[in-house]
């Protein structure tokens, strides 16, 4: 009997070797393993073997159906391995079609910016202001120490609604509304439409959009304005963006500055883009004046300010190498898929 | 303002600078450079050469050998101009030598002979007639007689100067003059600085005994300086002088006129300068203008005047509108003998007005209109005596005629240091910081510490100020950068800035693209979107000085920009758009008060197989994706500028938040576009109110869903939306979901009817639905859709 086993299980390792499909080998299964195979014949008649010899050859029986059913099942997972292969080889696709692309729409390249930007000074602690665009001659000017009759109105030339009341020429009147309604500490931009009477050219709009900056507070230095706006700077142009400082005027700051960035189209050696100057003035801004601060009714003697003011369009312009503001309002599809 | 650089060394010493360095350094002391231009920057090496001798050329008959003397050496050269002559000094380009334009001359040979330059015209050179103070020839330019051979042309002409463009802000009136800008040099530059005492002889007369000054108007007229110059001889001014003025831009007359306008540049004081023929009576009174007075301006040009003007008149009439402009009547002529020079302070808020309202900006109104230094006109009128008596063109008669008005006191202020440098965030001695204002000639006391500032400098009012002339001269790039300090502040978008950029994504997600349009529109946008004249949006915000008509009203609705973009996208040839912007429209309110500003979501579509279940569909998934609740959709029929059986006005609790359809087809003809397009306007105000902030997580469900198709047959006019009522009323808490699948019309279906099919979904949350339990609702909803609706079922 023992033979008989041994030689079972030689007949199926040889049958195995040579096996070419998987239905032969189900067949080798059923017909040595199966419920009326050999093997399981020759366990059926172990009842006329001797009580010594029984659980001997039944334990080398078990040991053989269970190496021949290991055989088989390897076998098989082997024939099956080499079946999905040749499936996958056969399914091969051309993956340099398109993609079933869905359309996703864009947002404005000013907007794009704008929540970079915004991004960056809530992180430092700021808050978003917002106001009314037609504005009283009040808040647009005289109270940021532009007096009527005052030369620096020149520079602005305003679109009247009424004889106080003006399409605001710049952000900067939301710095007094702010101060009017908020105690310092305060820290906030105000991002906006501003309007002045410019007509359209490639650098000119008459509407366009300023980022108002201001922060109150008590100990606020000039030199926490140049960190601020470096710190600014280099989240909108880059790390290694360079800028630097220059005196300038404006009515409500004292002092005042201008800010310029090292030219990005040719990194200060003076090209067509800054002019040759290797410099392109961004922003302006400063100490709030000591006048303002006052009329708003934040004692100067305690609280120090600084604001300062952004054209988003310039910053935008430079960013993405748009050469005319036009394109920004006539907003051509073509346009705003490139953003 | 433009300043030859060299005019700076008649009061400090810029030797040594390079025109770079000089930029770099006075824009970063707060005196912008713009540019600095050589004037000859494209001559080299060219020079005055006088012609000893010319030949004929062996092989051309209207070409010439000249033998040239060009001071260290005689050069042959050949010409072919028609008008050279043994004896001419011309202008001489000799070997290697380069013109404007980039012409670059070397020696050569023509036609065989050789030729060691060129002889140039006033053309080669880049010169005009204009530069000349002779009529040149056709051909080679010939120069005057005496004219130094050997000497750089660039000289000869004054053109080897470089040229200062500086941009001045309105707050620094000293800087308009070549003085207060020589002062900002040597400062920034740390060299000496000094303006020397005019000195010149006066006659043994007295202007008091020929005329008299009175000022009537004390606060308009703060100082006003009289000076008598007789015999005068009017001439052309000396060659420094004229290259001088045209360096900074202005033109030679005479020497008088010349004068006055050369103080004008160097002082930054303007004066001006009668004929006392013409004045009458022997008085100059300032005076306010009579109501209607007129006045023939230099320019001839007659100027009605009124009482706010102020002038300065002799005995009978007007003859100068004060620190604008001088009159025809009293005007420097060729036989003037006598000359009466004005240099007075006017106040710059009277000027200023005066200017605007004649739409007359000279350069005495722009300087006057930002405040003058009364003590300025003493030295200004002594200088131009003195000039007078350098050119030998009067006598200068004795004594100065000197009315003050009312002058402020110079500005007295606090020095305290240690405030300063906590302002800027600097760590300077008061000493250090004594030498930077010292060295602007600010009076600094450092026993009372006090700072007085000079007069010439109105824009010094406060500490602050003080701060900054400081900071610029210790240098803005040294004060450190730092964070701020103090108390923290949290950062946040507020629910509204939030919900906006969230309703942003929630149609770019969508493919909408982003518009930005202009605010102001004009009145016909209004015809074009179909609007009845008594229409509520014409009432308008209105631009009293529009830059045209087109944009001269503050928008009421934001179709009309919506439709323009559309239109404009359309007319280019793009096939589709899909568009959105979030701005705001400006109600007017009542005069004399704000307009309201009320923000609005305007979206446009158009494109292939575009329709309103488009634009609706944008609108629904916006608000699921906003949490945007109870949103109502009615059927609009009356919107003017909407196709009337394909709109929608959206309601929230009873109120108008919005309308949504097709732009009626008079409508897209108007904007220029000829196929469907869709629009809508929502008031963002009211859907952020519709924002259900409550959001609860709801257990997923644990039992089966049981579906049911319904197809039902309708009248046409029966909306989905009531079937889908009907329904949602009729089942109960088991109702999971109401889908149409189907509307069909045509085949099968009797004329006036439809066939409408919907999937419709049944769930418990606890347990699994029998069959009869959802057979149940199924028939009360078939039921109840034939009794509401008179639906029968399919």
């Amino acid at each position: 009997m023992k033979q008989q086993l041994e030689e079972i299980k030689k007949s199926v390792e040889a049958q195995l070797a040579s096996v070419q499909s998987i239905e032969s080998l189900e067949e080798i299964r059923i017909k040595y393993l199966g419920k009326k195979g050999e093997l399981t014949s020759i366990l059926k008649g172990m009842g006329s073997l001797s009580a010594e010899e029984r659980p001997v050859i039944g334990a080398l029986a078990n040991e053989i159906r269970e190496f021949l059913s290991g055989e088989i099942d390897k076998k098989k997972a082997e024939m099956a391995k080499v079946i999905q292969e040749a499936k996958l080889k056969a399914e091969v696709i051309d993956i340099s079609m398109p993609g079933k692309k869905s359309e996703i729409g864009n947002l404005h390249p000013l907007t794009k910016v704008l929540n970079e930007f915004k991004d960056a000074v809530i992180g430092m602690g700021f808050q978003i202001a917002e106001g009314p665009e037609v504005e009283t001659d009040y808040y647009n000017f005289e109270a940021l120490n532009i007096p009527k009759n005052h030369p620096a109105r020149d520079t602005q030339d305003s679109f009247y609604v009424e004889d106080n009341i003006v399409l605001r020429t710049q952000t900067s009147p939301m710095q007094i509304r702010v101060m009017e309604n908020t105690k310092p500490p305060i820290r906030i931009i105000s991002p906006g439409r501003v309007y002045r009477s410019d007509a359209v050219d490639a650098t000119h709009s008459p509407i366009f959009h300023q980022i108002e900056g201001l922060v109150v507070d008590k100990g606020i230095t000039m030199a926490d304005l140049k960190g601020t706006l470096e710190t600014l700077i280099r989240s909108i142009y880059g790390e290694n963006a360079k800028c630097r400082f220059r005196p300038h005027h404006f009515p409500f700051t004292e002092p005042s500055v201008e800010t310029d960035v090292c030219c990005f189209s040719c990194g200060g050696k003076g090209c067509s883009v800054c002019k040759g100057e290797g410099w392109i003035e961004i922003l302006g801004g400063g100490m709030v004046h000591p006048k303002v601060l006052a009329g708003c009714g934040i004692d100067p003697e305690v609280y120090s300010g600084f604001a300062f003011g952004i054209g988003l369009e310039r910053l935008v312009m430079g960013r993405y190498d748009i050469n005319d503001i036009r394109l920004f309002f006539e907003n051509d599809v073509r346009f705003l898929k490139q953003f | 303002m433009k300043v030859p650089m060299s005019w700076f060394n008649d009061y400090t010493d810029i030797s040594g600078i390079t025109p770079k360095e000089y930029n770099e350094a006075l824009t970063m002391t707060g005196s912008k450079v713009e540019t600095i231009e050589n004037m000859g920057e494209d001559i080299k090496n060219v020079v005055c050469g006088k012609i000893l001798e010319i030949t004929e050329h062996p092989d051309s008959d209207h070409m010439v050998i000249c033998q040239v003397d060009v001071g260290d050496e005689t050069l042959q050269i050949v010409t072919g101009a028609p008008n050279v002559k043994v004896g001419q000094i011309v202008p001489v380009a000799k070997n290697d030598s380069y013109l404007p334009g980039g012409v670059h001359i070397k020696t050569g040979k023509l036609r065989g002979v050789e030729s060691c330059g060129m002889l140039c015209s006033h053309e080669e050179l880049g010169l005009t007639e204009a530069d000349l103070s002779w009529e040149p020839e056709y051909g080679i330019l010939i120069l005057p007689e005496d004219t130094q051979v050997g000497m750089d042309i660039k000289d000869f002409f004054h053109l080897n100067e470089d040229v200062v463009e500086f941009e001045i802000t309105s707050n620094r009136p000293d800087c308009f003059s070549v003085i207060g800008l020589a002062r900002e040099t040597a400062a920034t530059f740390k060299r000496p600085f000094g303006v020397k005492k005019p000195e010149f002889s006066e006659n043994s007369e007295n202007i008091a005994d020929t005329i008299s000054v009175t000022v009537e108007n004390p606060d308009k007229c703060l100082r006003y300086c009289a000076r008598m110059v007789k015999n005068v001889k009017i001439g052309p001014s000396p060659d420094w002088m004229v290259h001088r003025l045209k360096a900074a831009g202005i033109r030679s007359i005479n020497n008088i006129v010349d004068i006055t306008n050369y103080i004008l540049l160097e002082y930054g004081q303007p004066m001006h300068a009668f004929d006392l023929r013409h004045l009458d009576g022997g008085k100059i009174i300032v005076r306010d203008a009579a109501d209607g007075e007129v006045i023939k301006t230099l320019d001839e040009q007659d100027r009605t005047l009124n009482s706010n003007d102020l002038v300065i008149a002799d005995a009978s009439k007007a003859v100068a509108i004060a620190g604008v402009m001088g009159g025809f009547n009293s005007e420097i002529e060729d036989d003037t003998d006598t000359v009466i020079f004005e240099s007075a302070t006017f106040d710059a808020v009277s000027v200023r007005l005066t200017a605007q309202k004649a739409g007359l900006r000279t350069e005495a109104s722009s300087r006057y209109e930002k405040g003058l230094d009364p003590n300025n006109t003493v030295p200004a009128i002594e200088r131009a005596c003195q000039l007078v008596e350098e050119l030998g063109c009067g006598e200068i008669v004795g004594g100065m005629l000197d009315v003050k008005g009312n002058i402020k006191e110079p500005t007295v202020l606090k020095f305290r240091p240690e405030k300063i440098n906590a302002f800027l965030g600097i760590d300077i001695s008061k000493e250090e910081m004594a030498e930077y204002l010292r060295a602007i000639e600010f009076i600094v006391d450092l026993d009372k510490m006090e700072i007085t500032a000079p007069s010439f400098r109105p824009d010094i009012e406060a500490e602050a100020d003080i701060a900054e002339e400081i900071a610029r001269f210790y240098g803005y790039n040294k004060i450190p950068t730092t964070l701020i300090s103090g108390e923290a502040t949290k950062g946040f978008y507020s629910p509204m800035q939030i919900f906006r950029k969230n309703l942003s994504a929630a149609l770019t997600a969508q493919g909408m693209n982003e518009i930005f349009t202009f605010t102001f529109t004009g009145p016909d946008e209004f015809d074009k979107l179909n609007l009845p004249d008594g229409s509520t949006f014409r009432n308008v915000v209105k631009i009293r000085n529009p830059l045209g008509e087109d944009t001269s009203i503050m928008r009421t609705t934001m179709l009309a920009s919506m439709l323009r973009t559309l239109s404009y996208n359309y007319n280019r040839k793009n096939e589709a758009a899909s568009l959105f912007e979030i701005s705001k429209v400006y109600l007017p309110t009542e005069a004399g008060k704000l307009p309201n500003e009320p923000e609005k979501l305007a979206i446009g579509m158009y494109g292939k197989e575009i329709d309103f279940f488009d634009i609706k569909g944008v609108l629904e998934a916006a608000f699921d994706s906003l949490n945007m609740k109870g949103v109502e959709w009615k059927q609009l029929t009356d919107c003017p500028s909407l196709h009337p059986g394909r709109a929608a006005a959206l309601y929230k609790d009873g109120s108008k938040i919005g309308i949504v359809g097709e732009a009626h087809p008079d409508v897209c003809k108007n904007f220029d576009i000829d196929i469907p397009c869709y629009v809508a306007e929502i008031d963002i105000a009211g859907s952020f109110k519709c924002v259900d902030n409550n959001i609860k997580y709801k257990a997923l469900p644990k039992f089966p869903a049981a579906e049911r198709d319904i197809a039902v047959l309708v009248d046409k006019t029966v909306a989905v939306g009531d079937l889908e009522a009907t329904m949602i009323k009729a089942s109960g808490s088991l109702l999971e979901s109401i889908k149409l699948f189907d509307v069909y019309e045509g085949d099968r279906i009797p004329e006036g009817k439809k066939s409408v099919a919907f999937a419709i979904s049944f769930r418990a949350v606890d347990r699994s639905l029998t069959s009869e339990e959802v057979n149940k609702v199924f028939n009360k909803i078939v039921k109840d859709l034939q009794y509401k609706n008179n639906a029968q079922l399919r």
